[in-house]
């Protein structure tokens, strides 16, 4: 038990956190400032705590995790599980620390903003450590709850209140979706363990209307949550309406941890490992169901990528531009589960890593410039912004780059690491349409990035209001430079995990 | 009292409340009322859960649908206070008629 | 025809109406109320697969708590009737429908033809569903998620306070 506590360890800190904080906003008074740095102190444990779990024995992990008096079953500690808490505690205070300017100025109010962003990372987290379909849903509830509330935070402000209302209507209706096919899935196999269905569809006893229903609903509501076509209508306007550092959040770290359900459900229900024992036409009857629907995952992966960078090249507000580049990038990562192989996910982990730092730094030099909810987000004013701050044209150009994926940065690694792992079991045709995708993506990438080099803007300079939001800058390019440079430190850990 | 009814049954009950549901949510523009659809959906597949923990003996299923209760109970709060803001910012719940964003 | 399948003819026609009048009424207040109805004629289908508890919550929390809520929102908007209901979605609500048809009969074809081969057990449901049996299951297998819903429902609080609060301080 006590040994438990300790691997459950980033776990109970983030649940205790998230009640903590809320106490010191509400004891703290008109002094906005405790909780702040409680906050940032919080996450920093969780941190710690998180990188203590991934030095202990695996094995250890694996026996608590089926056995332990908390976990029963629930949970899965170390591991994969720990590195996306601390990728999801990252981009936290990465958040946190961006919004407190940004929300002055836009709003002047910013109570429980900090609880807020802390409920979400307790329900990414939960869905991290998940190894049981009833964890899954209850973290992407607590997760979704506060995104819906997140994205409507500045309640005076028709646009936000407009994003919830659209958040929630199609978030809940997606999670019906997901439940649904969760219990088609409880019905076919008996169980809500995820290691014990995958054991039971992998002896081809049970590979029935009822499973394939329950996989088909699951796919539906998982995609959805990570915003893929044809489900992916939702995201630009919730991503252009919310407030832009909270978008930077949903953007990344909700994704992320929509991808890891994804993961976790996609590694159990399609196995590729059979038993010796297995007689061949259940076998066959096993491997035509896994092989149809990684086919259908492919094909969504490929309309998402596709769909996402077609319509970011006629976008003229960069909000809306990286909405839609968000949802191509969610086709990327997609291809991490079609490959289904360590590579696969290991490709996943680095990318959604890689992706979180780039994306979380563009959205917070939008948010920088960004005045009165809309105004100086299109494309056009941002021309002529080397002359006026050559310190953000920079950066925001280094972000462009490694979202496009152009070597040294962060996103070619990952993307390189993706599409081999694709090639590697058998979707040449799914890497060369991701390709295809990623050159039609220069395309507005680069725009921008010209715009803002080698056109001279008319009228007024743009303002910016950067304060606290330099740290967030300056940690996402350092990330995101060191992470294309040495890939091969996290590239080693993250093929571990799986 | 003998149960005859087949799981069968139960299951195709609770896939037509699920489709009226689903239909609920795509064609009405009231957002109270399409909340309300999407509770439908809900309760269908807790109707899904409860059938099959009772045919196969195992509460695992029965014990899910506390958790979908609870989760439906934290969506009214929330949904129903994004309803009540955007009331108050724009004097409508029509779905149709808050279209600054492009739908 | 026993007792049984008329009590489950009586109560899936009932639900299946009730359901179609909460998505079909123009008044949100007819809307709400047959949903009540609906969750009770809910709970008389759990009883039939003896599960007694669920049936005794479903009641007290969908009906008597999610219900409340939504009436109490409708009375405070003072919403009117859905005038434009139908004229102007004519198309997109018939296709809806079309479609939802055409998906339940393929779901009814496949499910009657393939059977899930599960046999009712009436001792086993009952023992499993009374409130000893099922807050034991609940909070020794149950342990994290329970403490994950308490976050979740502290967390929509919050949410909900944040949203609907009046002034800016």
């Amino acid at each position: 038990m006590m040994q438990e506590l300790i691997y459950a360890l980033p776990l109970t800190l983030i649940f205790i956190l998230s009640i903590a904080v809320i106490m010191v906003d509400a004891f703290t008074g008109k002094n906005k400032t405790v909780a702040y740095y409680f906050s940032i102190a919080g996450l920093l444990g969780v941190i710690i705590a998180a990188i203590y779990t991934m030095t202990l024995p695996s094995a250890d992990l694996a026996k608590m995790a089926y056995e332990g008096t908390i976990s029963k079953g629930m949970l899965t500690y170390g591991g994969y599980a720990a590195f996306f808490d601390i990728l999801f505690a990252v981009a936290g205070i990465l958040t946190i620390v961006a919004a407190k300017p940004y929300l002055t100025r836009e709003y002047g109010e910013y109570k429980e903003f900090y609880s807020l962003i802390i409920f979400a990372i307790s329900g990414m987290m939960t869905i991290a450590h998940a190894s049981n379909m009833v964890t899954i849903f209850i973290g992407i509830e607590i997760m979704s709850i506060t995104f819906y509330v997140l994205a409507g935070f500045i309640r005076t402000r028709i646009t936000s209140v407009e994003a919830a209302l659209k958040y929630f209507l199609l978030g809940s209706f997606a999670s019906g979706f997901l439940l649904y096919g969760m219990a088609m899935v409880y019905g076919a196999t008996g169980t809500l363990q995820l290691q014990e269905i995958s054991a039971k569809i992998a002896t081809g006893e049970i590979v029935n209307i009822y499973l394939q229903i329950g996989l088909a609903l699951l796919i539906i509501g998982l995609s959805f949550k990570v915003a893929a076509f044809p489900f992916h209508q939702w995201a630009p306007d919730v991503y252009t309406g919310s407030p832009t550092v909270v978008t930077g959040f949903m953007s990344t770290a909700g994704k992320a941890a929509a991808l890891v359900a994804f993961i976790v459900i996609a590694k159990s229900l399609l196995p590729t490992n059979f038993g010796a024992t297995l007689i061949n036409d259940k076998l066959i009857v096993v491997k035509e169901f896994t092989e149809n629907a990684t086919m259908i995952i492919a094909l969504i992966s490929a309309a998402t990528m596709l769909i996402g960078n077609i319509t970011a090249i006629a976008q003229k507000n960069v909000k809306r531009m990286l909405a839609y580049s968000s949802v191509a990038h969610a086709g990327y990562l997609m291809m991490g589960i079609v490959a289904n192989n360590e590579n696969g996910f290991a490709g996943i982990v680095f990318y959604s890593t890689a992706y979180m730092l780039m994306q979380i730094g563009a959205f917070v030099v939008v948010g920088v410039l960004e005045r009165d909810d809309t105004k100086f987000q299109q494309i056009s004013d941002y021309s002529g912004l080397r002359k006026s701050h050559p310190y953000l044209a920079a950066v925001m150009a280094l972000f462009m780059f490694s979202l496009a994926g152009i070597p040294p940065m962060a996103g070619f690694p990952g993307k390189y690491l993706l599409f081999t792992a694709t090639i590697q079991s058998g979707y040449t045709w799914l890497t060369i349409v991701a390709v295809v995708s990623s050159i039609i993506s220069m395309w507005f990438y680069i725009g921008l990035v010209l715009n803002m080099y080698f056109k001279e803007k008319e009228g007024d300079a743009l303002v910016a209001d950067v304060k606290s939001s330099h740290f967030t800058i300056a940690v996402s390019v350092i990330g995101v430079i060191i992470l294309g440079i040495l890939p091969s430190f996290l590239i080693d850990l993250a093929k571990n995990f799986f | 009292m003998i149960q005859q009814i087949p799981l069968e049954y139960y299951l195709l009950l609770s896939a037509v409340l699920f489709t009226i549901g689903t239909v609920g949510v795509l064609t009405r523009r009231n957002a109270i009322i399409i909340f309300m659809s999407i509770e439908l959906m809900l309760n269908a597949v807790n109707l899904t859960f409860v059938g099959f923990a009772s045919f196969m003996g195992n509460n695992a299923g029965q014990l899910f649908v506390f958790f979908v209760m609870s989760v439906a109970a934290a969506e009214a709060a929330i949904g129903l206070a994004i309803v009540l803001a955007l009331f108050r910012a724009k004097k409508t719940v029509y779905v149709d008629e808050v279209n600054l964003l492009k739908w | 025809m026993s007792l049984s399948v008329l009590l489950f003819g009586i109560l899936s026609i009932l639900a299946v109406a009730s359901a179609l009048i909460t998505v079909i009424s123009k008044h949100p207040v007819r809307s709400a109320i047959s949903l009540v109805f609906h969750f009770f004629m809910l709970a008389g289908l759990y009883l039939t697969l003896n599960a007694q508890f669920i049936a005794a919550i479903q009641v007290l929390v969908y009906a008597g708590a999610i219900m409340v809520l939504v009436i109490f929102v409708i009375m405070l908007l003072n919403l009117e009737n859905e005038n434009k209901l139908k004229s102007k979605y004519n198309i997109l609500q018939w296709s809806a429908f079309l479609l939802g048809l055409g998906l339940v009969f393929l779901l009814g074809v496949t499910y009657l033809s393939t059977g899930t081969g599960l046999q009712f057990a009436p001792e086993i449901a009952a023992n499993n569903s009374t409130a000893q049996a099922l807050g034991k299951a609940l909070f020794e297998g149950y342990i994290f998620p329970i403490e994950a819903i308490g976050i979740l429902l502290t967390g929509a609080i919050v949410g909900a306070i944040v949203l609907a609060k009046k002034k800016l301080s």
